[in-house]
């Protein structure tokens, strides 16, 4: 198996090797025949007169260079990737970020090996602009909004005050190691390893991304943690580049330091404006697209993208806006776009974070590989400790303060996590190349380069035996039921209102406002007139839809036995099918655990509701690259038939035998469906809302008379 | 300000409201304090139309079931006592509470207490059984207007069927207690009271 992607592996190296040594002189560009015949471009060489005869096949590989480059290492990534997840036992035990790092390895020395000169490091410029960004927005996309919002005092806490904590720490305790080496170390200052701390402190999004995808731990504490590296950028961009530029000053005031504190909430409170003005606007942009449908997953894309560079252009943070736009018009756009817009956004989003991510790892390894390495044990190793220290410090000390306002409190296993999670990346590293050049630069780099392999590969390796050790609450499998959304939000409605007599302005007291402003002024002007009503009976109706698919695996407790055996008319299996088509696209979303790298829906608890995806016939081709239990045209039209009579069994009332009664639900099925067959090719999203109050769904009236 | 001396707050009551719902001296006094300022009739006790005047409460879908679980069977006045009995529900459960002496009675704020004040706002006579039409009118006051009936009924349909074990069509405490199982009612339905 390990052959299978080795080879690969070799192949594209060899060949960028073999490319990169072809003398850049040696054949003439084909249109820069000179103007007459018989003269020669001389080189330096014999001068021979040849005739410039018409060049049948010619090699020209600089016109294409940089594009081919791109798209080779972007293929080595993807087939590294592929190997990975084909070579049986290593996914299990080894994080992928571990195994990217290790290709790149092996590809920067074979490399080294082939040029003799230090291969090409990851430019910080293509890292924050290219790379960074699809990664980020595509967990913004994805965020679980409640969750986050819930938790956010403590999050704001971590990342602001932990890592406040962090970089004032390991600066100065790296200062005095610094002191006691004299003889070795003498020459770095103060800000010197303030600047080293406050890039190396943060912990980094993609890192711990990649990590805790594949660990299942309990939502609250992965929100913690991602929530904590997302929202740290602040932070680290102005302390970082506050120290940059207190190292051009001649000398410092205490009101610089002042100042730089402002510059924070500046920064902060600046990205989120601009990711939400993005947000706003690309919700508004979206409301008009639905005689273009095809363009507007790209407006996602742009909009978020323009606020990231917004925000990098201001000096503001650019992580937070991108963030916000993401979470600001996710709602909104998916109320507004058609359902194979949704898929292909998310589709998108993931390829493209993927993609990210894996060069990102590659380049690491990659740049690993260099001649200029500068090596000092005693700092090297005293920043790995710092670093442990002072994570673990900061977050006990932290959390025995914020465990006091909080309902749920934190325990001492998900704060050994938090703080063993804190893994360091490729921010760290290209934070690292920006630093204007002075004598001990060489060993920041190589130091930075040891922490984040040390946490990578240390810190990532083991922290998934450590929590089946310390048996962290993982999270739960199981799906909501109806009756589970239903009785929450009772109780939802119930607290606001408790909180209201008490008096107090609780988390429910401002989730209800923000609601109610959402409902009243947002949603009316961001969400296209015929999908107003949508987005209420939607949250409802997909609850509904869930139970339909479980209802098809868990048969027995839920066939009920007083199904109807009335014929469907067409016209409502028509709207049973718009119902369940319209919903299936929040559906999706719903279903979708955060951050899953390899497929767009991960647990394998979910695999069976997919059924009802096979509707998306019309998206051809896409069928077969979906996992095989769920698309063969024949069954899936049954299925869909059996869960249609199921939603019609639960509508009705009357006492009948099942069996008979579904089979002849099948049975008539097939009659039906080919009118509304036609409807499964064009995309349903056309179907406004409107008309489907107006379906009587009449057997269940009938029902509600013999009550 | 008038004469208060008869609604003002003993020494024994805060005890004893202290040993019913466990609420700490500064959380009763706190509530005793809002207590009054919703009282605008001054005499004591609280009336429904207190409770409607606190605007939000007005338009909470579940407003009005809400209010009227503060009240006693078919009375229309609370006293504070009766008002802090039906807060102690939604005190967070602490740690040292649940070693405490088993055969004492369960406590107001515990989990089964809790799950049975949200039983009883959708059971309003108090049949202990959730019928579908109860069912049906919660889910019209949470859902709003947006919903034909027939979706609706659909809807209430299903519920009933995830959680009835015994085919009466309806959903006794049991059954309820069993359908929100894994949700997290000890967090969900508590309030930080602050001290």
């Amino acid at each position: 198996m390990a052959a299978l992607w080795t080879l690969p592996l070799l192949l594209s190296a060899r060949l960028l090797g073999c490319l990169a040594l072809t003398p850049p002189d040696e054949l003439p560009q084909p249109h820069n025949l000179p103007p007459s015949l018989g003269f020669n471009i001389s080189h330096g060489g014999p001068s021979v007169d040849l005739p410039m005869a018409l060049r049948v096949f010619s090699v020209d590989y600089h016109h294409v260079q940089a594009p081919f480059e791109i798209v080779l290492w972007i293929m080595l990534a993807s087939l590294a990737k592929l190997g990975f997840h084909w070579s049986g036992r290593v996914p299990a035990v080894v994080p992928e970020s571990c195994v990217l790092i290790m290709v790149g390895l092996l590809v920067g020395g074979v490399i080294y090996g082939v040029r003799h000169s230090a291969p090409p490091t990851l430019s910080a410029d293509a890292f924050f602009l290219f790379l960074l960004p699809p990664i980020v927005l595509d967990a913004g996309y994805f965020l679980p909004g409640r969750l986050f919002f819930e938790n956010l005092g403590t999050i704001l806490w971590y990342a602001v005050l932990g890592t406040l904590w962090n970089v004032l720490g390991i600066g100065l305790s790296l200062y005095g190691v610094c002191l006691l080496a004299q003889s070795s170390l003498g020459d770095v200052s103060l800000l010197h390893c303030l600047l080293f701390g406050s890039l190396i402190a943060a912990v980094d999004p993609v890192a711990v991304l990649s990590v805790f995808q594949e660990m299942h731990v309990n939502e609250q504490l992965h929100i913690l943690v991602f929530g904590e590296s997302l929202l740290n950028d602040a932070v680290t961009v102005v302390l970082y580049k506050l120290f940059e530029s207190f190292l051009r000053l001649p000398s410092v005031s205490g009101l610089d330091v002042l100042l730089g504190g402002c510059r924070v909430v500046v920064v902060g409170l600046g990205g989120l404006c601009v990711g939400l003005f993005f947000g706003l606007v690309a919700a508004l942009t979206s409301r008009f697209t639905s005689k273009a449908q095809v363009i507007a997953p790209l407006f996602v894309f742009l909009y978020s993208y323009l606020s990231y560079l917004t925000s990098e252009m201001l000096h503001l943070s650019g992580i937070m806006a991108i963030v916000t736009c993401a979470v600001t018009m996710k709602q909104y756009v998916e109320a507004n776009v058609s359902e194979h817009s949704n898929t292909s956004i998310q589709y998108f989003l993931k390829m493209w974070s993927s993609v990210s991510e894996t060069l990102i790892f590659i380049f690491l390894g990659v740049s690993t590989i260099q001649d200029v390495h500068m090596w000092s044990w005693p700092f090297v190793c005293s920043t790995l400790l710092l670093c442990l220290i002072w994570r673990a410090t900061g977050v006990l000390l932290l959390t025995a303060v914020v465990n006091k306002l909080r309902r749920n409190a934190v325990t001492f296993r998900d704060q050994f996590i938090i703080a063993y999670g804190g893994l360091r990346g490729a921010i760290c590293f290209s934070l690292v190349f920006l630093i204007d050049d002075f004598p001990k630069k060489r060993l920041f780099i190589t130091t930075t380069i040891v922490v984040i392999l040390f946490t990578v590969f240390v810190q990532g390796m083991t922290i998934k035996p450590l929590v089946e050790l310390l048996d962290v609450k993982r999270k739960k499998r199981a799906l909501p039921t109806v009756s589970e959304e239903i009785h929450s939000r009772l109780i939802d409605h119930l607290l606001a209102g408790i909180e209201d007599v008490v008096g107090y302005w609780g988390q429910h007291y401002w989730k209800d406002k923000f609601e109610q402003f959402n409902k009243k002024y947002l949603r009316r002007f961001l969400i296209r007139e015929d999908h107003q009503a949508r987005s209420s009976i939607l949250r409802v109706y997909q609850e509904l839809e869930r139970r339909e698919q479980r209802g098809d695996e868990e048969a027995p407790p839920l066939v009920d036995p007083r199904s109807h055996s009335r014929l469907l008319l067409p016209e409502e299996m028509d709207s049973i099918r718009r119902i369940l088509s319209r919903n299936l696209q929040n559906f999706n979303n719903k279903q979708t655990p955060a951050y899953s790298r390899h497929t767009l829906h991960q647990d394998a608890t979910t695999d069976r509701t997919r059924k009802p995806l096979h509707r998306h016939q019309s998206l051809g081709e896409r069928r077969t690259h979906w996992p095989q239990q769920w698309c063969h045209n024949s069954d899936s039209v049954t299925l869909e038939l059996t869960a249609l009579s199921r939603l019609l069994a639960v509508c009705s009332i009357s006492p009948r035998p099942v069996l008979q009664d579904s089979s002849a639900t099948a049975q008539t099925g097939p009659a039906d469906p080919r009118p509304a067959g036609d409807d499964q090719v064009s995309p349903q999203h056309q179907v406004p809302a409107g008309r489907t109050p107006k379906k009587q769904l009449s057997f269940v009236l009938e029902n509600e008379k013999q009550q | 300000m008038g004469s208060r001396a008869s609604t003002l707050l003993r020494e024994e009551e805060i005890e004893e409201i202290k040993k019913e719902t466990g609420f700490s001296h500064s959380q009763i006094t706190r509530l005793y304090s809002r207590f009054t300022s919703l009282d605008k009739g001054e005499n004591g006790t609280l009336s429904r139309e207190d409770f409607q005047r606190i605007p939000e409460l007005a338009i909470n879908p579940l407003g009005d079931r809400i209010i009227n679980a503060f009240f006693p069977e078919g009375e229309d006045q609370v006293n504070f006592r009766g008002f802090m009995q039906t807060l102690a529900h939604f005190r967070p459960i602490e740690d040292n509470e649940k070693s405490k002496n088993p055969t004492a009675s369960e406590p107001l704020n515990s989990r089964t207490n809790k799950l049975l004040f949200a039983f009883r706002l959708y059971d309003l006579d108090r049949d202990d059984k959730i019928s579908r039409d109860e069912l049906l009118q919660v889910l019209r006051m949470m859902v709003g207007v947006n919903i034909s009936d027939e979706q609706l009924g659909s809807i209430a349909d299903r519920t009933i069927q995830e959680a009835d074990t015994n085919g009466d069509n309806s959903i006794s405490f049991n059954e309820f207690i069993k359908v929100l199982e894994k949700v997290d009612v000890e967090q969900k339905m508590s309030i930080r009271f602050l001290h």
